[in-house]
This record gives C-alpha cells, structure tokens and sequence, in this order.
C-alpha cells in the first residue's frame, strides 16, 4: 500500500477502531491522513485556524486545583489546544487541606475551587482575590440560580463564581442493602447489619454533620455539648466501618463496600456505571453545597487563571462538564445545553421533600476547634 | 604547621556545603519544630506564638497512632529480614555470577514503577475480589484483609524488600569463604557454620537494612492511608492530619518532636543491646 492515499476498507476499519476506543484519536488522524489534510486545510482557511483569539499574551503552566473526579478532562485538553497553556490540575480530598496549603502559603495556584461555606474565611485572611469580572465575559450573573450566589459575594464585591452544586447522601449497593431513609438509619445499618461494610469520609463537615443529623442536631452545629454527642457516636461506630476515606468510588466500585456517604457527583457517576447503585438523602436533612471557582492572591500565572475559569464557564462547555462529573450547574443557560435525562435525574435535582430540609455548610465549621479535633480524634481512635 | 593548616582549611571548605545544607535543612527546622510545639493553634488554624505545654499534655489523645506504629513498624521491618535473608543468601552464595546482577536487578524493579500505583494494585489484590475472593472460592468466607494490620503488615513487607536485600547482600558476598572450609575441617556441621560463622558476620548488613526499613516506616503515612484505609493510624498519618486537617499546627509540632525522641530511644536501645560494639561500627561502614 502507498503512503499517499488510504484505502477505502482500511479507513472503515480504523474508524471502527477508533470508535471501539482501541487506537487513539491521534493514531487515528495519522494513519488516515486526515490529521495532515485537516492541518493543510486550516493553514488555507482562517476559520479552521485553532481559536487563538482570546489566547493573547497566555504563556506557560496554569496550576488548577480541584476534587477527585471533577473536570471533564476533554475540555482541560481543548484549553491547552485554544491557549496553548498547559494545565497542571492538583487534586485535593477536603476545604480544611486546601484552606492549610493557602495559609502556610506560596501554593502557586492559579485557580482553585473551594465550596460556599469556606470562601468567608479566605475573604477576611485576604487569600483570595476580588475577581475582575471584566476577565469573565462569560460570567452572567443574571443567569444564575440566585440560591447559589451568595456566599461568593461579599459586601457586594464578587470572589468566587459557582461552579456547580450538589447535596450530600449516601449511596448504597441495592444488591446486597437495603437503603435507610435517615442518617440515623445510617448510622444503625453502619453499627448493625451492614458492619465492616461501610465508609464515611474523611472530612470533619460530612461525616460529623452526618452524626449531628443522626442524632436530631444541625448539619453544623458548632455546640460543644452537642458534638461532644456526635463523637461518642463516631467513636462508637468506627470499629464497625470498613473506612475512612473521601476517594470512595474505588471500594464501592469493587465491593469492599456496600454503603458510603457521598456527594451528587459520585452518586451519579456510580449509579451510571452500576444502575444498582443508589443515591438517596436523609430525610432527616444533610448538606445542600455550592463549589465555586475563586483566584488565590498572588497567583503566578493570574491571566491563565481567569482565561480557564472563563473558559469552563463557557455554557457550551460548562455543559459538558455536567455531563462527565454529574454535578448540576447553576447557570440556566448551561441547564437548556443538558439532555432531557440528566435534568429529570433525581440524583441530581432531588424532589422537593428532601431539599427543603438541607443546610449550607456554615463558615464556623472551617475554623471551629471542636470540630477540627473531634475530626482529628475519630480518625486517630 | 602551614600544611596542616593547609589541610584543615581544605577540609573545612570540603565539608562546608554539607554543614550549610544540614543547618538550614535540619538545624533550623528542627528548632522551629521545637519553639511551635510550645504554642497555641490560632483561631483560624495556624500557629499563634505563646508557650504552654498543654500541646505535649494532650499527646495521650494520639496513643492509638503511636501503638500502632510502634507495633507494626518493628514487626514489618522483623517478617521483611526474615524474607530477605533467605533471598540475599541465595544472590550471594548460591547463585553463579552470570546470574546474579539480572537477579538483583530484578529485585529492585518495583522501584521503577510509582510507589501510589503499587499500593493502588495491593488495594485491588487484598480488596473483596482479589485473595479474599479467592479464598472464599475454596471455601473459606469472610476474610477481611484490605483497612486491616495484615495489609499494613504485607504491603511493608513488600514495599521495602528491596531495600532489606541489597545490605545484607552484600556483607554475605564479602564473606570470606575460606572461614567455611575452615570451620567444616574443625568439624562443624553445614547448620553450626551458618550460626556460628555466616550468620553473625552477615548481621551488619542486616543492621543496616533493618535500620533503613524501620526508619522509613516509622514515618511512613502513605502506607497506612492507602491499605489501612482511616482504620488502622500510624503517627505520620496524624501528622498529616494535624497539619493540613486540622490545622493545629502546635500539637502537630509536639507529635513531631515526640516521634523525633522515640525514634532517637529506638536506635540507642537498638545500638547498644542488639548489636555488639563491633558490630555496630560494622554497621555503618557498610
């Protein structure tokens, strides 16, 4: 066969193999050619020029920091392809390790997604930066879910933008368990017939809101007496579960586990893969949450920053991040980009009954002492 | 008197980068570690100056974490000689010269892939469906091994073989085997020779080795976060905690200091009753 032109069954089976996952999309465009004629073409027509027209003056490395399973990595890879900035995406398992990093300081972050009930505290010790809007064209506030926007506005000045938002439940393996209704039942089924099978995660907000919720109290209570409650129960409980552990997909996922606290995110994603895997909330209440994009003062490489928030807040390709990690968007335009089924998911937009009774996580649980070391203590029983 | 001046300038310019490095690598942080374990956990989280010693008072709260470390550290560094020996044994006198550098290369080929990937496949072959699912294939059920000390114990044992191995080898390659014909002509058994003969002048490399291996796992967190899964808690992991959880940066530096002590107890106690002066001058030789 000649170098110069591809046979017409030879191209049909690469395409097959592409489409199969087999051979790369790169392969693919060598051994066809295609790559070559779609790089000749481009050079002759404007048009199909990579857009670099709001790539001016970007150079270098953007350092983005984010959660576990979280961004579509399709749209990191378009960035670089639009920009031609590299995006180095840090992943971290809880706000507490992301609030230390920026406090002992010099992270080096360019953007970072921190949720609704932290961006407060980073406010007052001056870690985060009022956003420049003009930098965020494809910001519209308008277009928001004015549930959200809150907790990114202070005094009227805007530092963080939502990303996305969520709640957290619990997801349960209906193979071989049957799903509580509350987080008391939650916790019964961890110490009863579910022992050595269950996760919480490792994150003080959840895991001691979820015992808080358990025994009556508030997601966030702060109240020692109350929490002094919360920790007998998870020092009670600890014996009886198989981990503690934020990055809980792999156990579930492989059967260590049949039950886990979790967030919109994870459930969805699991429940796609393992239609047996079920999400549901206490209906004793739990967290609503918001992530947000914000940029930590002193960011070395500010303007890749801001040019990849503003990128992923692209409707089109905001869209798509729903799409991959499953976490609803906030912003109505990205919601008419979303197929019909996501929006019906009740994962994702639970009814009425369960959302009226969650909580935001509150700004004292971040600093609060008692938390922080009931935390520290449960883990080092 | 000017050469020998000569050559302790000489000897002084030699050292210098060394000494500058461990004064701001280990000097300096050491006595920042020392002055923040005396001081409070600011509101935020943090370090606030003071000096109070509730922090070294609060340290019975983390007596889990220093028992289980005290506990599986010695006991994996133990399984992975007792592994070892027989393995460096076999590479030093058993195996002919033309196999012997493949083999010890092979030894240290899990080196070459990343330490997280490897605890990441143990989480796979001790988890449900890996030698828990097989044994319940032959009939015996409900084994749990993965967020257990037996997986603690396993993958340290595993992880650090290859760095027990090469010591030990090495001191049983420049044995002098002549010591073995001797002894076998005064009429020493094969199993008498290996206890009176090879076996104390080998104990150097096991030194050393042991040495290495429990040093690494006394601090070692990503061990117990990977396969003992939040349940089983060694002190690195409350480190971890106390620094980037809670931000209690104070107590985080009183934890620091007390593993720094019984680390530096471990090793006197170890120099001096378990090996013999001799050997442990042998001991660092090699």
């Amino acid at each position: 066969m000649s170098n110069d032109h591809i046979k017409p069954q030879k191209f049909l089976d690469e395409l097959r193999r592409l489409q199969n996952g087999s051979v790369t999309r790169r392969h693919f465009l060598g051994v066809t050619g295609l790559g070559l004629a779609t790089a000749v073409m481009s050079s002759a027509v404007p048009g199909l020029r990579p857009r670099k027209a709001f790539a001016e003056g970007l150079s270098g490395t953007v350092n983005f920091t984010t959660w576990p399973n979280y961004f579509a990595q399709e749209n990191i890879d378009n960035f670089t392809k639009n920009t031609g900035v590299k995006v180095n995406v840090t992943i971290f398992g809880s706000n507490e390790e992301m609030l230390a990093k920026l406090q002992a300081g010099s992270t080096g972050w360019d953007l970072f997604v921190p949720t609704n009930y932290t961006i407060s505290t980073y406010k007052k010790l001056d870690l985060i930066e009022p956003l420049d809007l003009k930098l965020v064209p494809n910001y519209d506030k308008a277009a928001q879910d004015p549930r959200f926007t809150g907790p990114g506005t202070i005094d009227g000045v805007t530092y963080a933008i939502v990303k996305d938002w969520g709640t957290t439940g619990y997801v349960v393996d209906t193979r071989k368990a049957k799903i509580p209704e509350t987080w008391k039942g939650f916790f019964d089924a961890a110490n009863g017939p579910l022992s050595g099978k269950v996760l919480v995660h490792d994150y003080q907000l959840t895991t001691i809101g979820g015992a808080l919720k358990a025994l009556g109290y508030s997601f966030n209570s702060i109240d020692p007496k109350e929490n002094a409650e919360a920790e007998k129960l998870l020092l009670a409980t600890k014996p009886h579960l198989f981990g503690i552990n934020s990055d809980y997909q792999p156990s579930m996922r492989n059967g260590d586990a049949l039950m886990s606290m979790c967030w919109t995110n994870d459930g969805a994603q699991l429940h796609r893969d393992i239609p047996e895997m079920e999400y549901r909330l206490g209906k004793d209440g739990g967290e609503i949450w918001a992530d947000h994009y914000a940029i930590p003062k002193g960011a070395p490489n500010r303007a890749a920053g801001y040019a990849l928030m503003d990128y992923l807040l692209t409707p089109e390709v905001n869209a798509k991040e729903v799409i991959s990690n499953g976490a609803p968007s906030s912003d109505t335009r990205v919601n008419k980009l979303v197929p019909k089924e996501m929006l019906e998911n009740p994962i994702l937009y639970p009814a009425a009954e369960y959302l009226s009774k969650l909580e935001f996580g509150a700004a004292e649980t971040l600093t609060s002492p008692i938390r922080a070391e009931i935390m520290a203590r449960f883990k080092a029983a | 008197m000017t050469d020998a001046r000569h050559s302790r300038s000489l000897t002084a310019a030699l050292l210098a980068p060394a000494g500058v490095f461990l004064f701001f690598l280990l000097v300096l942080p050491l006595a920042v570690m020392v002055i923040y374990s005396f001081g409070l956990r600011a509101p935020e989280g943090g370090y606030q100056a003071a000096f109070t010693f509730d922090n070294y008072l609060n340290l019975p709260a983390r007596s889990k974490a220093f028992t289980n470390t005290l506990l599986l550290a010695p006991l994996a560094t133990l399984l992975t000689v007792l592994l070892a020996y027989p393995m460096a044994y076999f590479l030093a006198v058993r195996t002919s010269s033309r196999w012997r550098n493949t083999l010890l290369v092979m030894v240290m080929a899990p080196f070459w892939t990343s330490q997280l990937l490897r605890y990441y496949a143990w989480m796979m072959i001790l988890g449900s469906k890996g030698i828990p699912g097989w044994l319940a294939w032959i009939g015996i059920g409900d084994v749990q091994l993965l967020n257990t000390p037996y997986a603690i114990l396993i993958g340290g044992v595993y992880g650090y073989l290859p760095l027990m191995v090469p010591p030990i080898f090495v001191s049983l390659e420049k044995l002098d085997k002549r010591l073995l014909e001797a002894s076998a002509d005064l009429g020493a058994r094969p199993l008498a020779t290996f206890m009176q003969v090879t076996l104390p002048l080998s104990l150097p490399g096991v030194a050393t080795g042991s040495m290495l291996v429990f040093i690494l796992l006394m601090g070692d967190y990503i061990l117990p976060q990977f396969l003992g899964g939040g349940k089983v808690y060694f002190i690195g992991n409350a480190l971890v905690d106390l620094f980037l959880q809670s931000r209690n940066w104070p107590f985080g530096a009183a934890v620091s200091v007390a593993l720094v002590f019984i680390m530096f107890i471990t090793m006197y106690l170890y120099m001096r009753f378990v090996l013999g002066r001799g050997d442990q001058r042998r001991a660092v030789m090699v």
